[in-house]
Formats: C-alpha cells, sequence, structure tokens
C-alpha cells in the first residue's frame, strides 16, 4: 500500500462510521435505562478526556503545568468564575511556570 | 435561565472548547510531517477523517512502521472512531431531519461536539453547542494543521503559552454544573481513574474509550441513583 492507500482508505472509513451512526434509530436510546446511560456517558467522556489532556503524553503519563493549571480551573469553577475566564487563568497558569522553568 | 442566555452560554462553551483545542491542530501537522508525511497528506487527514484521537494514531503507527504498517495504522485509527458512531446515535435526535443537514453534522461529529451539545440543557442550545463547536474546531483544526506542517518541528510555542492546560479545562468546565447527584459524580471519578490506570497502557485515545463504559456499568444497573444533592458525596 502507498502511504495515500492507506490516508484515503482510514479516513473513509472513519468518516463513514461517524454517517452510519445518524441511521441507527434514536429509539434506540429513548429507553429510560438507554437515556440515562447516554447522559451518563457525557460525564464519563468528559472526565476521562480531562485526564487525557492533563497528564496524557502520547501513550504514557507525564505530570507537568497542566496539573497546577487544572487545580487552579477547579477552584476558580468552584467560585464560580466565568467560563472564558477560568481558561485564561488556567493557560496563564501553565505559561508562567513554564516561564519561570517548570513543567 | 432565559432561552437567550442559555444559547450565550452554549457559545461560550464552543468558544472556549473550540480555540483550544484547535491549537492542538499544529501538533498534528507537525507531528504529521515528522512521520514522513508531506503536507498535503497531513491537510487530507484533518479534512477527510476529522477526529483528532484516529488521526494521531494513524501517524503514530505509520512513523514507527512506515507503509509496510499500513493495514494497522487503518486498523488503529478505524477503532478509535468507532466511539464516534456512538456519538452520532447521541446526537442525531438534536440534529433533527434532513439528509444534507445530516450528513454535515456527520463529518463535525467528534469528542467535543458531542460533548458540549450534550452538556446543554435545552435542545436550542444543544443545536447552537453542536454546530457551534463542530465548525469553530473544524476550521481552527485545519487552519492549525496546515501551520503546523509548514512551520514543522516549532510545535512547543502551544507549551509556551499553556494551550494544552486550557483544553483540559475546558473539559472542566463542561462536566463541573452536571456534578450535583452522587451518580454522575461516581461515574465522573470512576472514569478519570480508569483514563488515568490506562493511559500507559492503551494505544492513544483507547483510555477515553474504555473509560467511557463505566458510564454503562454504573448506568444500566442505576448503581448509586440517591436524588439529593451534596451529603455524603466523594
Amino acid at each position: 500500500m502507498t502511504v495515500w492507500q492507506i490516508i484515503l482508505l482510514a479516513s473513509i472509513l472513519v468518516l463513514g462510521i461517524k454517517l452510519l451512526g445518524y441511521l441507527v434509530p434514536p429509539r434506540v436510546l429513548e429507553a429510560p435505562t438507554a437515556a440515562r446511560t447516554a447522559e451518563l456517558t457525557t460525564v464519563a467522556l468528559l472526565s476521562a478526556l480531562i485526564v487525557v489532556q492533563t497528564i496524557g503524553a502520547g501513550q504514557g503519563i507525564v505530570i507537568d503545568a497542566r496539573l497546577p493549571a487544572l487545580a487552579v480551573a477547579a477552584g476558580l469553577f468552584a467560585l464560580r468564575v466565568p467560563f472564558i475566564l477560568v481558561i485564561i487563568a488556567a493557560a496563564a497558569t501553565a505559561a508562567g511556570l513554564r516561564a519561570l522553568g517548570w513543567g | 435561565m432565559s432561552a437567550e442566555a442559555e444559547r450565550r452560554a452554549a457559545w461560550r462553551a464552543s468558544l472556549a472548547v473550540g480555540l483550544a483545542v484547535s491549537a492542538y491542530g499544529v501538533s498534528f501537522g507537525a507531528l504529521a510531517v515528522a512521520s514522513g508525511l508531506d503536507i498535503w497528506q497531513a491537510c487530507v487527514l484533518s479534512l477527510v477523517m476529522f477526529s483528532g484521537g484516529s488521526q494521531f494514531a494513524l501517524i503514530g503507527v505509520l512513523a514507527s512502521g512506515g507503509a509496510a504498517a499500513g493495514p494497522a495504522a487503518i486498523a488503529g485509527a478505524t477503532l478509535l472512531g468507532l466511539r464516534n458512531g456512538l456519538y452520532a446515535i447521541r446526537v442525531s435526535p438534536i440534529i433533527g431531519p434532513g439528509w444534507a443537514k445530516r450528513l454535515l453534522a456527520g463529518h463535525l461529529t467528534i469528542d467535543e461536539s458531542t460533548a458540549v451539545a450534550t452538556a446543554q440543557p435545552t435542545l436550542a442550545s444543544q443545536r447552537v453547542g453542536f454546530w457551534a463547536t463542530g465548525a469553530i474546531i473544524y476550521v481552527g483544526w485545519n487552519l492549525m494543521t496546515l501551520l503546523g506542517a509548514v512551520l514543522g518541528d516549532l510545535l512547543s510555542d502551544v507549551r509556551q503559552f499553556g494551550l494544552d492546560a486550557a483544553a483540559g479545562a475546558a473539559f472542566l468546565g463542561l462536566v463541573w454544573p452536571r456534578l450535583r447527584a452522587l451518580q454522575p459524580i461516581a461515574v465522573a471519578v470512576g472514569s478519570a481513574v480508569v483514563a488515568a490506570v490506562l493511559l500507559p497502557a492503551l494505544p492513544q485515545g483507547l483510555p477515553v474509550l474504555v473509560a467511557a463504559l463505566v458510564a454503562v456499568v454504573v448506568g444500566v444497573p442505576n448503581l448509586f441513583a440517591r436524588r439529593d444533592t451534596g451529603e455524603g458525596t466523594a
């Protein structure tokens, strides 16, 4: 296989899976158990993504400036600081720590 | 919250998540070129495949195995893309009828557009969340991929400005308002632990997929279903 064939075949398969999902009747998720599980899937997905984004490094774990940045964000969310300001504060925390030579 | 305030909240969430995630396109473009792809191959992946986990998985295998590892690279990317099919079933009622609209929505169905959409309280704000997040990331991810591929190995800038930390904070902001009962808190803690444990063990993208199963384990038998809030919670 050439690199182009690999890229095109994989891209079409990944796109095809997305489109196939829209052919499945939404009723599948209408039962209380299915609806509850789907809602909880969002929570599970977001929590797992937080972990991957905060300590993930390819296939492995790295503790760096992202972790204190997340702690700052958690504190600000608890204080009901607006979303955008929290995001900026988190980025600034990580950037600041790295400017000081850590993480 | 009024309908207008809810739409504004959906826009804010879309912007925060969209801009933070788009920034990663720089590292994808740079890593794709470092893995032996040319600029156009990197851009076609972002334009057509448009699923970060699958894209990183594909170039990761190609970087170590070259074109001879093609079947493994394709299988890895496809496996990681399976979760998008579940997201499609989930957001399908939010998108509504019309094949052209659903075709476009299908292309934009990824972790972030699904997460932002389903985190909103009403159908109207869910639609705003899905389309705004999907469109912002599609444009941003592709522009940043091109930039990263052209700049090559100058990807350290993403970290220098703390943008990698911003993505985690954005996801935290989305999950925060949902943690008012014991059941979602238990799921959040459980999936975070599963993801952390699996990070070193499984290829990129899979820990998130397996951690999502915690929702099935808790949701199907309806564990931790106490209704009151804030008392004795983890």
